[in-house]
């Protein structure tokens, strides 16, 4: 791999095939998969205190959810969940830290007959769009869920569940770790505070301005979360991303008994328990509240009974990178190509695919089948319409 | 193994360590008392069954978890002693179902 230290002017330049701006979820998994094409990769991540969804998510590597309204995003998610036993293995070797990947299905518990209700016509809806291509998700009741969680009690306000076999979990650390230490043992270039501050285009190359030096290469991908507002109308790109917060609190650990993610309540590989997953439109403030906590530890309650003796160690408030539809956005810049976007809240779930086909995309231009429709341009609708 | 360095006269309770009466300092917390009574470990981890005794004596390792009047993951350095306190050591993982 080819490395050198070009120099512009007096101001010294760090060069590379491929930068990557943005080391959470979807950046450290691109710059891995770049890295393990042996493309000469450079990732530029913020500092400590930047915004990081990549450090208080969930876990989940969730598929039943995924894309109502845009069949390619249930496809792409699912696809991304089937590769993820291979990722994990293939982290493990790299990086030598087991991630705790599990993929033997995963529940949603749905309370009441409203939540059946409601679940039961997304499902429909999920179901329809996919056409032959099929939907795994099925509703399940009492008597199932106790089969596939035996000896927990289940509580009486629970009706029902979607369960879905491929959805899973994985301890979110421990991957985010996996790849940038995976990625730099396989030769990339990692750079933590480097803010990126201003992207130039030059004779087909681009350059990363930064504190820290500026970095140039002809490929560049914006992997930033929240970042990317500001830095893609710089490559001529565009993504409406809103912060959405979620909070999330984690109770002492006790012996593993929860074999699958039961949506917004899980057992960690350690064995502590993590209850979510709120939704708050509240800008970029990542704090907590009780009336949310209490809220979402009723519902765990509910579901459990026997959680309630359980005490909580922490919580936290995280902000989530959604997009409009909240599917991804993958694009490429027509006024300034070899610019990349890459973004989604599923990081987690699309770590996998985005170190495979996104990887691949960018090194070597090979566009995954019905691609474009996760281009930005959907949220484009024209003026005359 | 540990020696008090102040006033032996200090007020003293009484606490049960696996069955065992010890007299503790009436300011002490539970991992401060079992260290000076040289009780031993105090818990097994769930991992590998190994021994662990209190470490950090500031709430943040975990290390010395124990059963204190029937409920485990208590950390003992973050409890103060109460007279008559039934401590337990504790084996592996807090157990939530039988």
């Amino acid at each position: 791999m080819a490395r050198s230290t070009l120099r512009f002017g007096l101001c010294k330049m760090h060069s590379a095939e491929v930068i990557v701006i943005g080391g959470g979820m979807f950046g450290a998994a691109i710059a891995y998969g770049l890295a393990r094409r042996n493309v000469d990769t450079v990732m530029l991540d913020g500092a400590d205190d930047a915004l990081r969804a990549a450090r208080g998510n969930f876990g989940l590597v969730w598929v039943q959810s995924k894309g109502l309204g845009m069949h390619r995003y249930t496809a792409w998610s699912r696809e991304s969940a089937r590769l993820w036993t291979a990722f994990a293995a293939d982290l493990h070797d790299s990086a030598g830290i087991d991630v705790g990947h599990r993929n033997q299905g995963g529940m949603q518990l749905l309370l009441g007959d409203a939540e059946v209700e409601a679940r039961h016509e997304t499902m429909e809806r999920m179901r329809q769009q996919a056409g032959a291509d099929g939907f795994a998700c099925e509703i399940i009741d009492r008597k199932a869920i106790r089969d596939l969680l035996p000896g927990i009690e289940i509580g009486d306000a629970v009706s029902a569940a979607s369960f879905s076999p491929d959805d899973g979990d994985v301890n979110p650390l421990k991957l985010l770790r996996a790849m940038q230490r995976g990625f730099t043992r396989l030769g990339g270039r990692y750079r933590s505070c480097r803010e990126v501050t201003g992207i130039e285009h030059r004779g087909g190359v681009f350059v990363a301005k930064t504190a820290g030096g500026d970095f140039a290469a002809p490929k560049i991908v914006l992997a930033a979360g929240h970042g990317i507002f500001r830095l893609a109308p710089m490559v001529g790109l565009c993504a409406p991303i809103r912060p959405q917060r979620g909070q999330i609190l984690v109770t002492e650990r006790v012996q593993s008994r929860l074999d699958m993610p039961v949506g917004s309540i899980r057992q960690t590989d350690e064995g502590g328990f993590q209850f979510g997953v709120s939704e708050e439109d509240l800008g970029f403030d990542d704090g907590t509240t009780l009336a949310v906590m209490r809220d979402i530890a009723r519902r765990a309650i509910a579901c459990f009974p026997q959680f309630a003796s359980l005490r909580l160690l922490r919580s936290w408030g995280c902000i989530r990178v959604l997009t409009p539809d909240k599917c991804a956005v993958y694009d490429e810049s027509t006024s300034h190509p070899g610019a990349y976007i890459a973004t989604s809240h599923s990081g987690v779930t699309l770590a996998a695919i985005n170190a495979h086909h996104v990887a691949r995309w960018v090194a070597d231009g090979a566009v995954p089948p019905g691609f474009a429709q996760f281009s930005a341009q959907r949220f484009n609708v024209p003026a005359t319409a | 193994m540990f020696q008090r360095l102040h006033d032996p006269a200090a007020p003293t309770v009484t606490i049960n360590f696996e069955g065992e009466t010890l007299v503790a300092d009436a300011r002490d917390s539970v991992a401060a008392a079992l260290l000076a009574a040289d009780a031993g470990h105090t818990r097994t981890t769930p991992v590998s069954g190994a021994r662990r005794a209190p470490f950090c004596m500031m709430g943040v390792c975990f290390e010395c978890l124990v059963e204190i009047d029937g409920l485990a993951n208590q950390q003992a350095c973050m409890i103060r002693v109460r007279a008559g306190m039934d401590v337990r050591r504790q084996d592996g993982a807090r157990r939530l179902y039988p």
